[in-house]
């Protein structure tokens, strides 16, 4: 072959496609979440190939979980999703609490799935304006963050912090929630609900929003799970499983006696347990629209889920119980649990040798196998879908990067 | 985990592939020896007995204690561990295979040990054997494009090893 290109000229001609060029989108691109970079490979306005590099964020939290003791990495967990931070700690805590066989009170345990079913709302409320605003539409990121900072501030009634929380700790919780709390957040569930239709005013039933994500990034059941994915992402194509209810015993045990469907379709039809508007009609099982739309109805079902918690919470006396000492000895072993995080499901790995201090802390992020799909996804596509299939699988780079 | 008939059918698919157990521990794992790795992820994959449709998770931990005196107390030899974690979807089952490795090839400073690439079965494994190689330093042989990813592409060394030394200087910023 090289022979004839060297001999003939002209032939260079036509083999090489000068219309083809490479685009580079980020890092700090405005409608990437967080520090992401890819290098597109366009045809046109086609893109036929997308290589994400990753990194700009790396922070050695692995190496790190192996210098301080398991209480002490708390904080390090939810600086992974900072955008979900109790969820992190939650994770990290019950895979703590498994390796040291240890139980939270039954009082804890309510109080957990209360705070992390908050977390959740806050993180898909983000989810949902930053979407927005990967399509280039402004104000439901408003509105999403209208809502989002007033699960903030009852966060930081809770805690002190607003975004890097670490309250959920191995053994329990850092403290009780404050007098009068409760009646504050049932005021805000009072009020949000309602809200949830402006949103699918906004986007959901958006003739504009629509058009940009139905039938875009289709992501086919068998590629997701060969890829590792999770959360919204799986169950937007239609694989029916949650963690809260499949996963390991400590962790469905925490969500015993709540009533709750997965957000996932089955039979051509959502659970119909709340009104929401009807699935457009070019939508296609496993695209970015489905993405969002389980954020969506994942909303509605915290909601419900931590009215519950709240009822279990009130029903409970006595005190929540300490958390484990911060230098707690680790037996020797190890263990590897899943939690469903907003973003999907996040796992931690942690052997133990004895001592306080892990050998080896392993963090199994959700967004990283979320991400690893782009690739595939936008196949095929034009440029201006890329931004809405990197929103529809709504990452966050200190997750994927550690 | 399945029960023990379901080791008997991965030791008639794969004779051999199993060289240990450990059913009784938190998360129970077999240990498989690392040449056969390939042939029993493909059965556990493909067999609808087993039905391992997702790899979730590729880790590996450096059993190595650099301190001197902590190492003569240790009873376990020096190697590296690659520890696997499968989910079944429709059975909604987890699996953990574990594998030993040396921790360098012919016990030479240096040469990263090998193994054989799964990301043919679970695309998973694609960034998890760039994420282990980059932090680990293990060879993925066969791996379709096996570079750091995490670091930057001209860092030295691999940081989760225990022996790891932080460099003090990185293109002029200070390390220390």
């Amino acid at each position: 072959m090289s022979q004839i290109i060297d001999d003939d000229p002209r032939i260079i001609e036509f083999d090489v496609r000068t219309d083809e060029m490479l685009v580079n989108m980020g890092p700090q691109h405005p409608s990437t979440h967080g520090v992401l970079r890819l290098v597109l490979r366009t045809d046109g306005e086609v893109v036929s190939e997308v290589e994400p590099h990753i990194g700009y964020l790396h922070r050695c939290a692995e190496k790190i979980g192996e210098n301080v003791s398991a209480r002490q990495f708390i904080p390090y967990t939810d600086r992974m999703d900072y955008l979900a931070g109790m969820n992190m700690n939650l994770g990290w805590a019950l895979a703590v609490e498994k390796l040291l066989r240890h139980q939270v009170t039954e009082k804890a345990r309510h109080l957990r799935v209360l705070i992390a079913e908050l977390g959740r709302i806050a993180s898909h409320l983000v989810g949902m304006g930053a979407y927005g605003l990967d399509l280039g539409t402004f104000s439901p990121f408003l509105y999403a963050f209208r809502e989002r900072e007033k699960i903030l501030d009852l966060l930081e009634e809770v805690c002190g912090a607003r975004l890097t929380y670490s309250y959920i700790t191995v053994g329990g919780l850092t403290a009780d929630l404050p007098p009068g709390w409760l009646a504050k957040c049932e005021a805000f569930l009072e009020q949000f609900e309602p809200v949830i239709q402006e949103y699918h005013a906004l986007l959901t039933t958006n003739a504009i929003f629509v058009k940009r994500t139905a039938g875009i990034g289709v992501l086919s059941p068998e590629m997701a799970i060969n890829y590792g994915c999770s959360g919204p992402v799986l169950r937007g194509s239609g694989v029916d499983q949650d963690m809260r209810r499949d996963g390991e015993s400590i962790y469905t045990a925490m969500y015993d006696g709540y009533a709750f469907e997965v957000a996932v379709m089955k039979n051509g039809h959502y659970p119909r347990d709340h009104t929401y508007p009807a699935v457009p009609s070019d939508a296609v099982l496993g695209d970015c629209w489905h993405r969002f739309f389980v954020r969506m109805l994942e909303v509605v079902q915290s909601i419900d889920l931590v009215r519950q918690a709240i009822d279990r919470y009130s029903a409970c006396s006595g005190p929540i119980g300490e958390p484990v000492k911060i230098a707690e000895k680790l037996p020797k072993g190890d263990v590897y649990l899943e939690t469903e995080c907003p973003k999907g499901q996040m796992g931690f790995y942690l052997v133990g040798d004895g001592s306080a201090i892990p050998w080896r802390v392993r963090a199994r992020s959700s967004s990283f196998s979320n991400l690893s799909v782009l690739a595939e996804l936008c196949r095929g596509c034009l440029i201006a879908d890329v931004p809405a299939v990197v929103g529809s699988l709504d990452i966050v780079m200190g997750e994927i990067d550690r | 985990m399945r029960g023990s008939n379901f080791l008997e059918m991965l030791e008639a698919a794969v004779p051999g592939g199993v060289v240990g157990t450990e059913l009784d521990a938190i998360d129970p794992w077999i240990e498989i020896a690392p040449e056969r790795l390939l042939e029993v992820c493909r059965w556990l994959h493909d067999d609808p007995a087993a039905g391992f449709d997702s790899l979730e998770c590729i880790t590996a931990v450096d059993w190595c204690e650099p301190d001197e005196k902590k190492a003569a107390k240790i009873s376990w030899e020096p190697h590296l561990e690659l520890v696997y974690h499968l989910w079944s979807t429709p059975a909604k089952a987890s699996l953990v295979i574990k594998l030993k490795l040396p921790r360098w090839k012919d016990d030479v400073a240096g040469r990263l040990p090998e193994v054989a690439s799964v990301a043919g079965i679970w695309r998973t494994a694609d960034w998890h054997e760039r994420e282990v190689f980059d932090l680990s330093g293990v060879n993925f042989l066969g791996h379709p494009d096996l570079r750091r990813i995490l670091c930057p592409e001209d860092w030295v060394g691999h940081p989760l090893r225990k022996d790891y030394e932080m460099p003090l200087d990185y293109h002029g910023i200070r390390g220390r």
